[in-house]
């Protein structure tokens, strides 16, 4: 069984099936069709929703609120959690502040994704304490609108973040802590209908034992990828075990060398501690998909599921990153490029898992790229991370990797050859940069030709030298995003 | 209560009322009439109503070939499924097999053959929609493949044409050519676009008594669902009632398209006799459905000094896919906008209809116009850049004048035309010339970034081409209360055409827009109406509702100068109340007395468009009663090493005319500006060499999002220019000619990219101007013009 409330009705779910996703469930199954579908793959925000946490942090007991696609959220996920829709926004026959806005600024024209927009503002007011253009497009960059050109939407957004008059959400604040309280899961919990089921535990202990009695089992953390097997290629996962409710995977930690991140930590939740190391890092995490999406989606995630495309992985091994794997109570530390052998093979074994990140701090010489078809949620064609360290003119140390150039993230152990123990000057970059193609034979796809690809990821190359050595020369259209 | 005694009592308070003006009709900003149900998630789309008990849940099974002959198919696995009620092939079908709108070609399930990857060949009934999936990919077909052809080129050169090719043609342009001081010529390749309208194709459909349907359809246009429906039942229309209360997005692509879904649910319902709904997943919708049409050009054209064209030769090579649907006036209507705000001396304007194995491409948002007018944007900026010439000042140069070279290609004079000063206003407030010098010298400091800069016109003509198609209905009703009922043969998909009508209406009977209702359109209330596209929608059905009120008020002046024995010229309507000579009464009341003294208050109303016609044997007439003008000035940052790009600025000046809605005006011009802007840059259409279309969802297809509005978005429309023709309160159709503002974000990429080359080349930048192309541009400038950019460079760095 699991329980949430639907926005302040107490569920207690024991049949469901844990393949339905919470915009099914919404729609179809306590019809409520405010949420809308446009694309059942996360990537066009209408069906964004909003869930409340209860979150315990310097200023007391909150609730967090956070957008999110119900498109890829599987409703075992909402154990002890709040689920927020649009038909909860209006209040005893008055529109929320947020939805007054929208229709105050002409907000809509067709409609259908009207909904998600009003839930992204909704989180977005939650969140904020004054209105801040950058805030607003990063809040909304996960919802598409076909028809107004987003200005009168933004106009919106400023207008909901500087008059937040107190909602039915706030006055309710103290009970609905209380009622979440209530239900905080004290034991491992099961969904389950048929012969499927899916798994809930609290502790990496219970992770490791139920992974082990069931190797077959999917891990499901934010789910942004799984989800799609279901979504988009109509497989069944039979057995899944959710890890989103395990405090000591989502823990970030700051030590003097070196981050430790969670395995089931948000991206969002790592955004703050790796733009504070390494600005790139916050930049390309700006980036990455789309605000619902890294709500939701994990650091551990984007590793664990081996994309070739995935956008951390290359930013994290040029770091030198490592991962803490854990099977039953033994633990080992690999560095991540050991981890990724080829396309979607993995150095993991049978029911091991992810459990945390290691990422070095101190690496001044690190700079990030991501190149893609759109700025905000797209999948990079290339990706592409330096990490040079530079003594007396002369390169001591390089680590190069890429995504979107191999089958796997990969260093560019050519280029990095050239690079150590040479100058740090334009001819050895030229060299460097010849080398990539040694390294690389990239594919041609609908994102880009392997040409646009190779002369690309030179060019970055370049770039980083220019960024280096003439700071003052401008070299990012993302500066002006 | 004494009614006399109330209106003796409250008569000078009446008299303020009545002194007071209307706040939501004509003119003034009211807000879309569904906005309050959108931003609550209450307005209904049809995913949203109830369902009927035993509905049935329909999915298609595609071809996943290009071109094959179809061997054969067994339905039998599919039954296999618990849940299944039906499989239909095309031999279920009970009347006509092909769905095409004007001419066949579009089959509603495949027939002895598949035509493109994404084709229906057959589809699964059952109780959910997961069942109808599994069991239909059950199926087993078997082909015999066929060779496809999917390259517009190739379809091109060897005439694989679905129409015959067509030509506009004015003066001798081979001779004009020939003695032209330059001449240059060039290709270029102009990519579609998927309509992404985020509420994919639905019908859902009801069967009624007498062999009957009631189809609940997303459409543009309900009449041509209605007389298909019919006709795939073989039934006659008046047995099938179309109703649609709003699109989530249409833009063109639920003009024809919609069809599909709701027929193969007609022929579901009539051989189950149960209710069945069709939703189309998005990457079903966009395999199966066509998109804006791809276009091949060539050209060759002949100027002088000043970059004036003397002569002109331009083929336009649309790629239809596998059939005509709507392809015929698509491709006619690019080669009427091929001059857009110029000019051409003496032109040869050649359309050709290409045919290629892949989805019927098929109405979007300007219709070929944006394609004609991307055409001749090239042109402009290459020969701009053989003479070493600010963009501006060639088009300038080009543009249409007031009294004289104000003929078009096809022989229309251009009236009434607004180009000069609205560049001239849009060049003062963009502060055009300063930000040249400003970018000229950014440039010069910037190695890697560049920006660019480029002012582009639009003159877009209105009214369908299809002449007969420029008329429209309405129906008014009054009820004794005096609240309105309003309805129109105009669809609404979010551009506000309801809103519009509804102030219309409120205007004419000076009341509230509240008290009038906007409901469904239904073919059973106004018939045979044409589909709401082409811009048409708020002049054709504004128009008829316009004279639906006229004539219910008509009867009301009447009535109270008979009952108050007054002049007609005594009876005032204003703010809700009307003015009897020196009394002054409610509105309603008015509408109590007009009942008892049996008046009738209801009206229908129609609209033709005047002054219109067309001889397409001879490519000549007016087939446009106005145009509808705009330019926009847009500002780029562009990345040298990658090809990435931010647009900066944009500024737009827009013609409305007397605009009836200046909030949902601009909603439309800003909104059609993204919209071409995203079919210009990021927005790729990407075939594989089996020609499946591997952009499928919006994972792969990028349409524009949040980031990608300019920095700086500054949108004006016309002020004081009310449309001189007689249109509905002097307004201008909106709909599609801001989409074409886009084409400025396009030039100022190439501006950008142009810089490399000081300005002396034209860069290769085909549509859309993806990072990739822009790069190879890039690149391409790089190795031309590289020693002369240094050059300038260090000449402009020592100023």
């Amino acid at each position: 069984m699991i329980q949430f409330l639907l926005n302040q009705e107490l569920r207690s779910e024991h049949a469901l099936d844990p393949n339905l996703t919470v915009l099914n469930y919404l729609r179809e199954h306590v019809g409520k069709p405010g949420t809308k579908e446009g694309c059942a793959s996360g990537d066009c925000g209408a069906c964004t929703v909003v869930v409340g946490e209860l979150h315990s942090d310097e200023q007391g007991e909150r609730i967090r609120y956070r957008s999110l696609n119900a498109c890829l959220t599987f409703v075992s996920s909402l154990h002890g959690k709040q689920l927020i829709s649009v038909e909860d926004l209006k209040h005893q026959g008055q529109l929320h502040s947020v939805q007054q806005a929208m229709v105050e600024c002409h907000g809509s024209q067709c409609g259908f994704c009207t909904p998600g927009f009003v839930m992204s503002l909704f989180a977005l007011q939650k969140n904020s304490d004054a209105p801040d253009r950058d805030k607003a497009h990063e809040a909304l960059a996960g919802n598409l609108c076909r028809c107004t050109g987003y200005r009168p939407i933004l106009a919106a957004a400023e207008q909901a973040c500087c008059n937040k008059p107190q909602d039915q959400f706030d006055s309710r604040e103290a009970q609905t802590i209380a009622r979440l309280k209530a239900i905080a899961p004290t034991h491992t919990a099961e969904l389950n209908s048929g012969d499927k089921r899916c798994l809930v535990p609290l502790t990496v202990a219970d992770l490791a034992d139920l992974y082990d009695a069931y190797p077959q089992a999917r891990l499901l953390a934010g789910g942004t990828d799984l989800a799609l097997e279901v979504t988009q290629f109509h497989r069944t996962l039979p057995v899944m075990i959710y890890v989103g409710n395990i405090d000591e995977m989502k823990r970030i930690e700051t030590f003097d060398d070196r981050l430790e991140i969670g395995a089931a930590a948000a991206l969002s939740d790592c955004y703050t501690a790796l733009r504070h190391e390494y600005p790139d890092f916050g930049e390309l995490l700006q980036r990455f998909a789309s605000l619902q999406i890294r709500n939701q989606g994990t650091l551990g995630g984007n590793i664990g599921n081996a994309s070739p495309i995935g956008d951390s992985p290359p930013l994290l091994i040029a770091l030198g990153a490592q991962i803490v794997l854990c099977k039953g109570n033994v633990r080992r530390t690999l560095a991540l490029e050991d981890y990724f052998i080829d396309y979607r093979v993995t150095a993991r074994q049978d029911s091991e898992f992810i459990e945390k990140i290691i990422v070095p701090k101190g690496h001044s010489g690190f700079r990030a790229y991501k190149v893609s078809k759109r700025l905000d949620d797209d999948i990079s064609a290339v990706c592409a991370a330096f990490n040079l360290k530079i003594d007396d003119g002369v390169i001591s140390d390089a680590r190069v990797a890429f995504g979107g150039m191999a089958a796997t993230p990969k260093r560019a152990q050519h280029c990095e050859t050239v690079l150590i123990g040479a100058p740090w000057n334009a001819a050895t970059v030229e060299h460097a940069c010849a080398a990539l193609a040694e390294d690389f034979t990239p594919l041609s796809d609908f994102r880009a030709s392997k040409e646009y690809r190779l002369l690309s990821a030179q060019n970055l190359l370049r770039k980083y030298f220019i960024e280096l050595q003439t700071p003052h020369i401008e070299t990012r259209v993302t500066a002006y995003v | 209560m004494s009614n006399h005694h109330a209106v003796a009592k409250t008569q000078a308070e009446l008299a303020e009322l009545f002194s007071q003006d209307l706040t939501s009709g004509v003119g003034r900003s009211v807000k879309h009439d569904s906005a309050a149900k959108h931003v609550s998630g209450e307005a209904q789309y049809i995913d949203d109503r109830l369902e009927f008990p035993n509905q049935l849940h329909l999915y298609a099974r595609l071809s996943d070939r290009a071109h094959a002959k179809i061997l054969n198919i067994d339905t039998a696995p599919c039954y296999a499924f618990d849940g299944v009620r039906i499989v239909i092939t095309h031999e279920d079908v009970p009347g006509l097999k092909d769905i095409g709108p004007l001419l066949p070609g579009d089959p509603l399930l495949a027939i002895d053959t598949v035509q493109f990857v994404g084709q229906v060949v057959l589809a699964v009934a059952a109780r959910d929609l997961e069942t109808a999936r599994k069991a239909a990919l059950a199926a087993v077909i078997e082909y015999e493949d066929l060779e496809p052809v999917l390259d517009v080129v190739e379809a091109y050169r060897n005439q694989h044409f679905v129409l015959d090719s067509h030509t506009h043609q004015r003066g001798d342009s081979a001779t004009a050519l020939a003695a032209a001081k330059h001449r240059i010529q060039g290709t270029l390749h102009i990519g579609g676009q998927e309509h992404f309208y985020l509420e994919t194709q639905i019908s859902s459909v009801m069967p009624t008594e007498d062999g009957g349907m009631i189809v609940y359809c997303s459409t543009q246009n309900p009449t041509e669902v209605q007389k298909l429906v019919a006709e795939v039942l073989d039934v006659s229309m008046n047995k099938i009632v179309v109703d649609m209360r709003r699109m989530g997005g249409g833009f063109g692509g639920k003009e024809t398209q919609a069809a599909s879904p709701a027929c193969l649910c007609a022929v579901v319902a009539r051989l189950t006799g149960q209710p069945t709904k069709m939703r189309l997943p998005r990457v079903e919708d966009m395999l199966m459905t066509g998109k804006r049409h791809p276009f091949y050009i060539e050209y060759d054209v002949g100027f002088d000094d000043s970059g004036r064209l003397h002569g002109i030769q331009l083929e336009l090579a649309g790629n239809c896919g596998c059939s005509p649907d709507l392809s015929n006036s698509i491709v006619d209507r690019a080669m009427f906008h091929a001059d857009n705000a110029y000019y051409l001396g003496d032109a040869t304007v050649n359309g050709h209809r290409c045919k290629t194995n892949t989805a019927s491409n098929t109405a979007y948002r300007g219709f070929g116009g944006p394609q004609g007018m991307v055409a001749i944007e090239e042109v402009m900026d290459a020969i701009a850049r053989h003479l070493a010439l600010d963009p501006l000042a060639v088009r300038k140069a080009n543009y249409y004048g007031k009294t004289e070279r104000n003929v078009t290609h096809y022989y229309q004079t251009v009236e009434h035309n607004l180009l000069e000063e609205m560049t001239a206003e849009l060049e003062a407030s963009s502060q055009y010339a300063e930000r040249r010098e400003a970018i000229r010298r950014y440039n010069a400091h910037s190695p890697i970034l560049k920006k660019g800069l480029a002012l582009t016109p639009v003159k877009f003509g209105i009214s369908f081409t299809a002449s007969f198609l420029n008329q429209a209905g309405a129906l008014i009703h009054i009820y004794t209360d005096g609240s309105i009922h309003l309805n129109h043969g105009g669809t609404e998909m979010g551009q506000g055409l309801n809103t519009k009508v509804a102030q219309v209406v409120a205007e004419v009977f000076q009341v509230d827009i509240d008290r009038v209702q906007i409901t469904a359109t239904n073919t059973d209330k106004v018939p045979n109406t044409s589909p709401t596209a082409a811009s048409s929608g708020a002049d054709l059905n504004g128009k008829a509702a316009q004279n639906a009120a006229e004539t219910i008020k008509q009867r009301l002046v009447e009535f109270a100068a008979r009952h108050y024995a007054v002049s007609e010229a005594d009876v005032a309507f204003h703010n809700g109340h009307v003015r009897v000579r020196e009394q002054i009464l409610s509105f309603e009341s008015l509408i109590q007395q007009a009942y008892f003294a049996q008046v009738s208050l209801s009206s229908t109303g129609f609209y033709k468009t005047p002054k219109i016609f067309y001889d397409r044997s001879q490519a000549r007439g007016r087939p446009f009663y106005y145009f509808a003008f705009g330019a926009a000035c847009c500002e780029v940052i562009v990345d040298t090493l990658t090809g990435e790009y931010k647009m900066l600025r944009t500024d737009i000046l827009h013609d409305v005319g007397a605009s009836l809605n200046p909030a949902i005006d601009t909603g439309q011009v800003e909104g059609g500006f993204i919209q071409g802007m995203g079919w210009l840059t990021m927005e790729e259409l990407v075939w594989n060499d089996k020609g499946k279309l591997m952009t499928n969802g919006p994972a792969s297809y990028k349409i524009p999002a949040v980031a990608d509005m300019p920095l700086d978005l500054r949108v004006k429309l016309v002020e004081n220019r009310k449309n001189p023709e007689d249109t509905v309160f002097h307004s201008k159709a909106v709909g599609e000619p801001p989409f074409m503002l886009g084409i400025a974000s396009w030039c100022a990429i190439k501006d950008a990219v142009a810089s490399l080359g000081d300005y002396r080349h034209q860069p290769n930048i085909d549509a859309p101007a993806t990072p990739e192309r822009v790069l190879w541009g890039c690149e391409q400038m790089r190795k031309l013009g590289a020693a002369k950019a240094v050059e300038a460079e260090t000449e402009m760095a020592s100023l």
